[in-house]
């Protein structure tokens, strides 16, 4: 069982080889896009180290509704659980 | 009406020879070479095991995450690229971007992510391709990069013609400047494809030097025992500007752009001419736009690959235009060849002999052909007055681009 924080911690360190962000600013309520910078391209990126890392599936049509951090922590903990 | 005169006021490179203009060009003069064996494993395998590799590798002037996104020939372009901008003096300059051209091109594009990522479609699945797959192997990609990072809005274009790329580039970019469509134009070219298929690929013709046991004696234009060319990786970048442009903003002149002249042969796909009508043509109609005789040339940047039929090809050509009077060099004779990045990196060496009055000598130059009957600057660099210059490019497809830099 994986909790939020090792969640979190996991996609910093997605982030930070993906996109560059600092592992400091990721919080659960930070949006990918908007505080992040992390553009869409990037984002299929950091989705798919996700799915590997975490041994889980995202569908696409799941991504769009993955805005913050904390959306994501939850998709990939309901989905892993 | 009368023409609108272009200048040259910036350069930017990354070669075999250095990172940046000022050292390829100190490399240049000193006559030293760019080629080394190629240590990788891939290599043991192949006929040919040389190459000139950028001596800074990208990875050490661009951010990590940066290089994720970027084709090795796309981090290139833009490392040259931001030099001439910044050697231009237009760093915060307040260029209008709508009055802002770029024109960079290469001659294979980003075939090594292509193969790159076709490892990781095979090894792992669609899902793990990266999504920057297309950016990266998109030919018009350095183009486009560099003027997203520049703000260039007055047109983005990449040209492709094989080894004529690079002066290709810079002779659209002439005729943008010229016809009013924007005030300050970046043009060049870019290349990077080391790498076992594209090597393999060049091997399979017998276009190559397998001269493996002495890799900087390996680029040998106008040499008897020259034996093909030895593939480089690069890329230059010059800032062009109407002169009008240059002068109210008190820039730096290397050079100027006098003209530029394209044809094509219209004879086989990869052979050149052996009549060279397609490259006579072009300096006939370089040295006509320039409004420069063919015997106030006093210095040539050859194309002269190191192969036993182009490099005399050339030199035949240079004598039926009528430049005599000009010292030639093959600067590949210490770059190797940097396919779409040649005329490029080719045009920057023409402008600083312009410049300094130095032509860069053609090492390796021990035993000329017979055939040799212009003056080579073999082995050491020349120091002479160059009012004119020329720079041949010519490219697989039948491509030439002939360019004319004249003393501003």
């Amino acid at each position: 069982m994986t909790t939020r924080d090792e969640i979190t911690t996991g996609l910093a360190e997605i982030l930070e080889e993906v996109a560059g962000v600092n592992p400091d600013d990721v919080a659960e309520e930070k949006s990918f896009t908007d505080d992040l910078d992390v553009d869409s391209l990037s984002m299929v990126e950091v989705v798919v180290a996700a799915e590997e890392k975490f041994g889980v599936k995202i569908p696409d049509d799941e991504v769009q509704n993955l805005k913050t951090v904390g959306d994501a922590v939850s998709y990939i903990e309901k989905a892993s659980a | 009406m009368t023409r609108r005169e272009v200048v040259v006021t910036g350069l930017g490179a990354t070669t075999p020879l250095g990172g940046d203009v000022a050292s390829t060009w100190e490399a240049m003069v000193a006559g030293r070479s760019g080629v080394s064996a190629l240590t990788q494993e891939w290599a043991a395998q192949l006929p040919v095991r040389i190459a000139a590799q950028m001596k800074v590798d990208p990875s050490e002037v661009l951010d990590r995450v940066k290089l994720r996104r970027l084709d090795r020939s796309e981090a290139a372009a833009l490392i040259a690229a931001h030099q001439a901008w910044t050697d231009a003096g237009l760093v915060d300059a307040g260029v209008d971007g709508e009055r802002l051209a770029v024109v960079v091109g290469t001659g294979i594009g980003g075939a090594v992510t292509l193969l790159n990522q076709d490892d990781i479609l095979e090894a792992s699945g669609p899902r793990k391709v990266s999504p920057h797959t297309v950016p990266m192997l998109m030919p018009n990609g350095p183009a486009a990069w560099v003027g997203l990072e520049l703000g260039a809005k007055a047109g983005v274009h990449a040209p492709t013609s094989a080894c004529a790329t690079g002066a290709e580039a810079i002779a659209w970019a002439l005729d943008i400047l010229r016809a009013g469509r924007a005030d300050v134009a970046v043009a060049g070219g870019t290349e990077a494809v080391i790498h076992p298929l594209p090597i393999a690929g060049f091997a399979s013709m017998r276009a190559m030097s397998t001269r493996n046991d002495d890799p900087e004696g390996a680029s040998r234009p106008f040499d008897k025992a020259r034996d093909g060319f030895v593939l480089g990786e690069g890329s230059g970048a010059i800032v062009l500007e109407t002169e009008e442009h240059a002068k109210a903003r008190g820039a730096r002149v290397y050079a100027r752009l006098a003209g530029a002249a394209m044809t094509s042969d219209g004879y086989d796909i990869v052979q050149p001419d052996p009549e060279g009508h397609g490259t006579v043509r072009a300096m006939r109609a370089a040295l006509r736009d320039a409004d420069v005789a063919a015997s106030d040339i006093m210095h040539v940047n050859a194309h002269a690959t190191s192969t036993a039929v182009g490099d005399l090809a050339e030199i035949f050509a240079l004598r039926r235009a009528q430049v005599s009077n000009a010292v030639v060099t093959s600067t590949k004779s210490m770059t190797g060849h940097l396919l779409g990045a040649a005329g490029a990196v080719e045009s920057i060496a023409t402008i600083l002999a312009v410049y300094h009055g130095i032509v860069p000598p053609t090492i390796n130059l021990d035993d000329p052909d017979d055939e040799l009957t212009l003056d080579v600057a073999a082995h050491k660099a020349r120091y002479l007055d160059i009012p004119a210059a020329l720079n041949d490019s010519f490219g697989f497809g039948g491509h030439n681009a002939v360019l004319v830099f004249t003393r501003s």
